[in-house]
């Protein structure tokens, strides 16, 4: 590769904002790696002049780690593979099928995603808690088993992929669901990755509905359990910093595995029109 | 005969097909968006707290209570400062990155693993690192400020700067999202466009103007209309880093719709509130899409 001053500085702006978006991350592990007496120490210094790793033993010695990382996993994984699957069957009948209604039907996918959760959170919290349904995986994953925005993504993918392959294969007589699934999920595999990142990192990260809807210390979710940990914790950075370094790392694991596919990512194709 | 049936059948089995693969988006959507959606509204003609064992009807007297509450204009005014605030910015932003990272430069890959970052982690974990980062005691931003002989002040408890630097944060957060989401949107535009440009003696800016711009219309409007939605709607952030404050600085509608709902426990208030800015934000998203002509799939 030519090393010409356009390259130079497209290098200089790459890295001038990958270290400002780094930059607090690598505060964190710092912090998290200080002993405690060192973190508060005036004036601060980047690099710890003691490494210890006691912040994160005290992290796994207060909270039951495993059990919250189990909750964590079932939850955001349950809703990620139930919701890649209907969000990507009504993608499919919203692209690639003509029926009456269509438009009409989408409009209100759309309005769906405009709802703020906090609007429908209380009447939610009273039908689930009719139904029974409080402190189980179910009232967890169930409600969250479709998503507005999905739907909305790969609609938007399917839409671009060429029209060709459905005729061809509907006059060899393919059934609309072996279209669906053998023709057109395989072509979408960026678009699902994609969308299994975000599904999975929505409700891995998310707080507010682990918290409505569970209450026993036997069900709560690694970052809501954290949440809690931490609250009781305010000053002490150490932990802090330590917990949240635990519980954001799964992500990041997650997501080194799935960049292969996510990066190429969510092409919808602007050549449609 | 058969071209009857060849023209015929098929929409028929489309039309049934269809019916199968909406249903269970359908009926979760219905039950547990759209039922309590109408639930909310029916709650928001009742006086209806927590504390009270009667929820009487009361008509529009929610609404008109918020018309003569001057905090919900507040939160309103502020919610539009932290929608044109963060999202034509962060836009703008996630844009550049999108160009740098399409362009084939060796280590890209680190790179853009590096902006999904902040993405990738959640509100509760940036507000620890950003008030440490922030505290005008310990914090090592503050230091450097200082250091620099810059103002510094204590961000997230002055009224001015309290918005600022959550409208920072949450840019900071968000930008790596975009740019994934417009990355994919550039590589989907057919090389051959800009081939046939230089051809024709396009400069870089013309075929920024000319080609990805036009093509990028789609994505754009996806990102644009999520931004703008995810910016009225912005509640985790202002609750885990300032918690609405100083002095409802950066109290936002959703996070008043908190207080009064869970807070306050007034349900009733809370649910009129929540759907004045549930149709505000239709309408906005309406009119967004009429701006950019969005055409159903022909």
């Amino acid at each position: 590769m030519k090393v010409t001053p356009w390259r130079s500085v497209q290098y200089l702006l790459l890295v001038v904002a990958g270290v400002a978006i780094a930059f607090p991350f690598a505060w964190m592990l710092m912090t998290s790696l200080k002993p405690e007496s060192e973190i508060v120490r005036f004036p601060p210094t980047f690099f710890p002049s003691t490494w210890t790793f006691a912040s994160y033993l005290d992290v796994w010695n207060r909270i039951p780690f495993l059990l919250f990382f189990k909750n964590s996993v079932l939850f955001s994984c349950g809703v990620t593979l139930i919701s890649l699957f209907f969000d990507s069957m009504a993608a499919y009948a919203f692209a690639r099928l003509q029926f009456r209604g269509r438009h009409s039907l989408f409009v209100l996918v759309l309005i769906a995603l405009m709802i703020p959760i906090q609007v429908t959170m209380i009447p939610l919290f009273i039908m689930l808690n009719d139904w029974g349904w409080i402190n189980t995986y179910a009232a967890l994953i169930v409600p969250r088993a479709t998503n507005a925005f999905g739907i909305f993504m790969l609609r938007q993918f399917f839409v671009g992929l060429p029209r060709e392959l459905d005729e061809a294969a509907r006059m060899d007589g393919c059934s609309e669901f072996r279209l669906y699934a053998q023709i057109i999920l395989p072509l979408a595999k960026p678009a699902l990755a994609s969308l299994a990142v975000f599904h999975l990192m929505y409700n891995w990260n998310d707080l507010l509905w682990p918290f409505i809807i569970t209450n026993s210390q036997g069900m709560r979710t690694l970052p809501a359990g954290l949440a809690l940990f931490m609250g009781q914790h305010v000053v002490e950075y150490g932990i802090l910093t330590a917990g949240a370094a635990i519980a954001t790392a799964p992500l990041v694991i997650a997501f080194v595995f799935a960049q292969k596919y996510f990066v190429q990512g969510v092409a919808f194709t602007g050549l449609k029109e | 005969m058969n071209i009857v049936q060849g023209r015929f059948s098929p929409s028929r089995k489309q039309k049934r097909a269809a019916f199968f693969f909406l249903l269970p988006s359908m009926v979760i959507l219905i039950l547990f968006v759209f039922w309590p959606i109408l639930n909310s509204l029916w709650l928001s003609f009742h006086h209806w707290s927590l504390l009270d064992a009667t929820h009487p009807y009361v008509g529009l007297d929610n609404y008109r209570k918020l018309v003569h509450d001057g905090r919900f204009w507040n939160a309103a005014d502020k919610t539009l400062y932290f929608t044109l605030g963060s999202v034509p910015l962060g836009i703008v932003l996630s844009l550049g990155l999108a160009l740098l990272a399409n362009e084939p430069l060796r280590g890209m890959g680190a790179f853009k693993a590096v902006y999904f970052l902040p993405v990738l982690t959640s509100f509760a974990i940036i507000s620890i690192i950003w008030s440490f980062l922030l505290d005008p005691d310990i914090g090592l931003l503050s230091y450097w400020f200082k250091e620099l002989g810059l103002p510094s002040n204590d961000w997230l408890r002055s009224t001015t700067w309290a918005m600022p630097a959550v409208i920072m944060v949450a840019i900071w957060k968000n930008v790596g999202f975009n740019m994934v989401i417009l990355l994919a949107g550039l590589q989907s535009i057919s090389p051959s466009l800009y081939e046939a440009a230089r051809m024709d003696g396009a400069g870089p800016l013309q075929r920024f103007w000319r080609i990805t711009l036009p093509s990028l219309r789609q994505t754009l409007l996806f990102v644009v209309i999520i931004s703008v939605i995810g910016s009225f709607q912005v509640f985790d952030q202002v609750y885990v880093m300032t918690r609405g404050g100083p002095l409802n600085s950066t109290e936002t509608i959703v996070y008043y719709i908190y207080h009064q709902g869970f807070e306050l426990l007034d349900m009733g208030y809370a649910s009129a509130i929540a759907w004045m800015l549930f149709v505000v934000v239709l309408l906005i998203t309406l009119l967004q899409l009429k701006l950019f002509r969005f055409n159903d799939i022909d």
